[in-house]
């Protein structure tokens, strides 16, 4: 594709006078402007959102009109605003008669009200708003003469049900204004055809255009006088290496993977910080008001770093970092390589990184990411159909809107990428469920959510559209609690709920960078004061655990099959050799399994290498399983690339064990009562409109009113097995959480090929396992009897035992 | 029967570990706060479409506890229906079982806040039921003693090894009992909550449903 338009002259000279010139995909982008649908994929600080707009401010300059004509969406508020100030200076600049607003969950009420009745002519908003505006009965006039919808971030978006709920407002918008072209923006990724077939209407083409990806970044290893610890995740050995880095540059980003992390991190640097340097911190469970601070020093050029965790991940505009370090494996090459593209905001200069493995087994994975990433060797797990959860929803806004025909919106949805597969009779068990429940049991023939009148569905309680928009979106709400400073009110963030639930008044734990103690639990507000110790009790907020991607483990693998490791630190290269000697290295195509006795008991460790959630399901099958057959374990920890399991008895038949059909008739049971399963539930019923959510710091449980979501899923389960949100929550389990999907990739891959090495000491790679942190206590009749000990112990303390 | 003895006023009970009370000496079984028809009424408004199980879920664990103790009285303490039109609401199932179950035996019917007023059942209705040295009531009045009740959904939790377990819970001192809903789709009200707090004595157990019901001290 080599065609290019030239910028009309006001925009030429007004490029000129800036010095700028177009670049390449920026004039492609301008020649591909009546396509109905377009991807440019660029990477960061590659002029991708001016590439989106341009079109756009030439349209409106050459032909002025009212209304909306380009809709702009993004997955952060922030980013809604950020593009709102840089479209302000060409508008200016050229005096366009042009009215750019964003509209986000921060927008005043006022103001959204204004923007229905007098749309301005670019709307910058999230996938969560725009949904909400199609539930109202005036979507088809605020929409109807829009032209263009511009999809920043849509990598992002792509990788979750936010982005599913977009593209099933596209096509609704479709329906409001046919001519509607759609603009895709992307970072760097593996496969763009993806994304495409997410981005345009079913079947049209989508043109890809790719930006030149600038020179290849600097990334190398950070490595340090001394060898990583044998396990943790903090990198906090290496404090004194990364603010020597500070020091030599400008401005650096320090991302973590965990939220805990960061924090634990940041508290440690400010220990070591003897010269003061300025260093912030960022995260997603700290405060608005905390994080704006942050933001607005780093727009000043006041920090010379900050550390962060993913919510920094996205495009915001940081002004010139010339320096990335990732502290911890990042677990995901993609993740890594656009994480490194925030450094040196500068169109074709190289980004420089360094990553910091944070124990030993991850010098190995990071070794193997970087290789991937310079061999562009990106990964991602196809994400599968369209989840019917979300579907559910969209139905429901849709009802909100107004009656509608059930084959046309049927055809609305097949023309969203993720849906085009959707069978009728999927979509007719949606429709169902939104309507009546979808229970076996018909029982609410008078109180249906739905009506069909004329041929056509509706709401039957007008009312219940208010209960629909205060439920739309798709982002899992964690129990949330605010965190607020006692007697002054100052809110820092947010923790767990579990985690809240576990502290006693005087427990000091880390927010924002600071230890704080806790006092009272008011409602729901945690009421914190400021402590002066220095040893916190570990904050765990949990941020995303992401598990280490199929094509990263398959990497190590192939590393483990040298004879020999010149590209690793000569310790971990030891290391290997040393586990060679003793027993084997793991094999992508056979399962090894060491038994060995330690601390006078018997220990069984599997490497399959499936990623932590696979791994940890496999421990807890696994666990099951040895229970009947009476080998007594008592419990098992996991990680990236194994499970270790101890007992009293040792396992003496691991290929048995590991029987695939018996490991598949397990799950089944296990999925049964599994606390993982009811969180997806929730999730899902809350997403498909069962439950509702609720809203940010709202009041929760106070009275005895709401129950919690595990109820309804035992009771589906025991009289409604096939219902419809059982089933969805069952193939989410697959993925994710539970990740059976890469249970059965690992038994696929070994065959049933185990290499079980019985060895009379604890072997070199399952020794960091056992100094491993989240371990599991074996359930089963665990709880009843931790219970009953717990229940033992208070009254004993109380006197009354 | 399993279950924890709880004594009150001279009398002996038992606190089941389905939520249920059990006063052996009078062979009477005790439920608070069933609130059948409560999915009904929720979609009824408006609300969501919950699974529309818990009535029969709820009927279900009632017979098993009644089979289970041969109870010759089963008092149910007020809220047995979500609001005044749910037992006239009630299926025909439903109905059906209700009145096997109360065949043979003494059925009383409490008033709750819920459902004030007769209900278009079998079995007797009172305010209260008195039955010396015990008095049954729907909502606890303070300065009470020798007195049952219910309303409140007490619930209370455990932390032990990073993990919390919060179950439905009877709270129990020297004046009352107050009973754990019983209804399938019953949230609960922490026992910390200062409305159960002022109402209990300071030496207060809550004694947690499961499997096997465990006493601690009532969580202030």
């Amino acid at each position: 594709m080599q065609q290019t338009a030239t910028l009309p002259p006001r925009f030429a000279d007004w490029f000129a006078s800036r010095g700028w010139t177009l670049h390449p995909h920026q004039a492609r982008m301008l020649a591909a402007v009546g396509d109905p649908a377009v991807l440019l994929i660029a990477p960061t600080g590659g002029g991708k959102t001016l590439a989106g707009f341009l079109p756009s401010l030439i349209e409106l300059d050459d032909s002025p009109r009212p209304g909306l004509h380009t809709l702009y969406v993004s997955p952060l508020k922030a980013l809604a605003a950020d593009i709102r100030r840089n479209l302000t200076t060409p508008i200016e600049a050229l005096k366009l008669p042009i009215r750019v607003e964003d509209r986000t969950g921060d927008t005043p009420a006022g103001r959204k009200k204004a923007q229905r009745a007098d749309p301005p002519h670019i709307l910058l908003t999230t996938p969560e708003s725009l949904a909400l505006l199609l539930s109202y009965e005036d979507a088809p006039r605020i929409f109807g003469s829009l032209q263009r919808v511009i999809v920043d971030e849509i990598h992002a978006l792509a990788e979750s049900k936010r982005g599913d709920q977009l593209m099933l407002g596209l096509a609704r918008l479709q329906g409001l204004a046919p001519g509607l072209r759609r603009v895709g923006l992307s970072a760097t990724v593996e496969d763009p055809a993806a994304i495409a077939h997410l981005l345009a209407r079913h079947p049209d083409p989508c043109p890809i255009l790719l930006a030149d990806p600038g020179p290849d970044p600097d990334i190398r290893m950070l490595t340090t006088d001394e060898p990583p610890p044998w396990r943790g995740g903090g990198g906090t050995y290496a404090i004194r290496a990364v603010l020597d880095e500070v020091r030599r540059h400008d401005t650096t980003l320090i991302f973590h993977n965990t939220r805990a992390q960061a924090e634990i991190f940041f508290h440690h640097l400010w220990m070591q910080n003897d010269e003061g340097l300025p260093i912030g911190i960022h995260h997603g469970s700290l405060a608005r008001e905390q994080r704006e601070r942050v933001e607005a020093a780093m727009q000043a050029g006041a920090l010379r770093a900050i550390v962060c965790t993913g919510t920094l991940d996205l495009g915001i505009d940081w002004g010139d970092v010339d320096l990335v370090i990732q502290v911890g494996a990042p677990k995901n090459v993609k993740r890594l390589v656009q994480r490194i593209g925030r450094a040196n905001h500068r169109y074709n200069a190289p980004s420089k990184a360094l990553i910091l493995p944070a124990n030993r087994f991850e010098v190995i994975e990071c070794i193997a990411a970087l290789e991937a990433a310079k061999a562009h060797d990106l990964d991602g797990e196809p994400r599968g159909p369209g989840p019917r959860d979300v579907l559910c929803q969209h139905i429901l806004i849709t009802a909100a809107a107004g009656p509608f025909d059930e084959t046309a919106l049927f055809r609305e949805v097949r023309s969203c990428g993720a849906y085009s597969g959707l069978s009728r009779a999927a979509f007719d068990d949606c429709l169902d469920f939104v309507a009546t429940g979808g229970y076996a049991l018909r029982a609410y023939d008078r109180w249906q959510r739905l009506m069909k009148k004329d041929g056509r569905w509706q709401l039957r309680d007008p009312r219940a559209a208010a209960r629909i928009r205060r439920n739309i979106g798709t982002i899992q709400d964690r129990d949330l609690l605010k965190v607020r400073m006692r007697g002054r009110g100052e809110p820092l963030g947010e923790i767990e709920e579990g985690f809240a639930a576990t502290l006693t008044p005087g427990d000091t734990f880390l927010m924002g960078g600071r230890v704080v103690r806790f006092e009272t639990l008011k409602d729901v507000t945690v009421e914190v004061s400021r402590d002066k110790g220095r040893k916190p009790r570990v904050a765990t907020f949990m941020g995303t655990k992401f598990a280490t991607s199929t094509q990263l483990s398959a990497r190590i693998l192939r590393m483990f099959r040298q004879d020999s490791w010149p590209d690793l630190p000569a310790h971990t290269a030891a290391w290997l050799a040393h586990q060679r000697s003793v027993s084997r290295l793991p094999q992508a195509d056979r399962l090894l399994v060491e038994s060995f006795p330690w601390d006078g008991q018997a220990h069984t460790c599997i490497y399959g290498f499936a990623g932590r959630n696979a791994m940890q399901t496999l421990g807890l099958l696994l666990t099951r399983r040895m229970e009947v057959l009476g080998l007594n374990p008592l419990g098992f920890v996991s990680t990236d690339y194994g499970v270790l399991i101890w007992g009293l008895d040792p396992v003496t038949d691991p290929e048995s064990l590991l029987a695939p059909d018996s490991l598949r008739d397990g799950f089944e049971d296990w999925l049964a009562g599994n606390a993982v399963m009811k969180r997806i539930f929730k999730s899902v019923a809350t997403v498909a409109g069962l439950l509702d959510r609720v809203p940010p710091g709202g009041k929760r449980g106070g009275r005895q009113t709401s129950f919690s979501a595990g109820v309804l899923y035992d009771t589906l389960r025991k009289y409604d097995p096939d219902h419809l949100l059982l089933r969805i929550t069952r193939e989410e389990a697959l993925r994710g959480l539970v990740d059976f999907g890469r249970i059965e990739e690992m038994l696929a891959r070994t065959g049933g090929r185990v290499d079980h090495m019985q060895i009379d000491r604890v072997t070199p790679l399952a020794a960091p396992m056992l100094l491993e942190m989240g371990r599991v206590p074996v359930d089963g009749a665990a709880e009843e009897r931790l219970l009953a000990e717990q229940a033992q112990a208070l009254m004993a303390a109380a006197g009354l035992g | 029967m399993n279950g924890y003895p709880v004594p009150l006023a001279g009398a002996t009970l038992l606190a089941l570990g389905s939520g249920a009370l059990w006063w052996a000496e009078r062979r009477m079984l005790v439920v608070s706060d069933l609130h059948l028809g409560k999915s009904d009424r929720i979609a009824r408004n408006g609300g969501a479409m919950l699974p529309p199980y818990e009535t029969g879920d709820t009927l279900a664990r009632l017979e098993s506890d009644i089979m289970r103790s041969g109870a010759e009285t089963v008092v149910c303490l007020g809220d047995s229906f979500d609001d005044p039109g749910a037992a006239a609401r009630l299926d025909e199932a439903a109905r059906l079982w209700l009145m096997r179950m109360q065949a043979g035996r003494r059925w009383i019917w409490v008033e709750g806040n819920h459902d004030p007023g007769p209900i278009e059942l079998g079995g007797s209705h009172l305010a209260e039921l008195p039955s010396p040295p015990l008095l049954f009531r729907h909502i606890a009045r303070p300065g009470a003693s020798g007195e049952v009740s219910g309303h409140y959904h007490p619930k209370a939790g455990v932390h032990a090894r990073g993990r919390v377990m919060t179950r439905p819970c009877f709270l129990a001192d020297s004046d009352r009992i107050v009973l754990p809903a019983y209804g399938t789709y019953t949230g609960g009200l922490r026992a910390q909550s200062p409305a159960l707090s002022h109402l209990m004595r300071p030496e207060a157990l809550a004694i947690l449903t499961g499997p096997v019901p465990q006493a601690i001290p009532m969580p202030r």
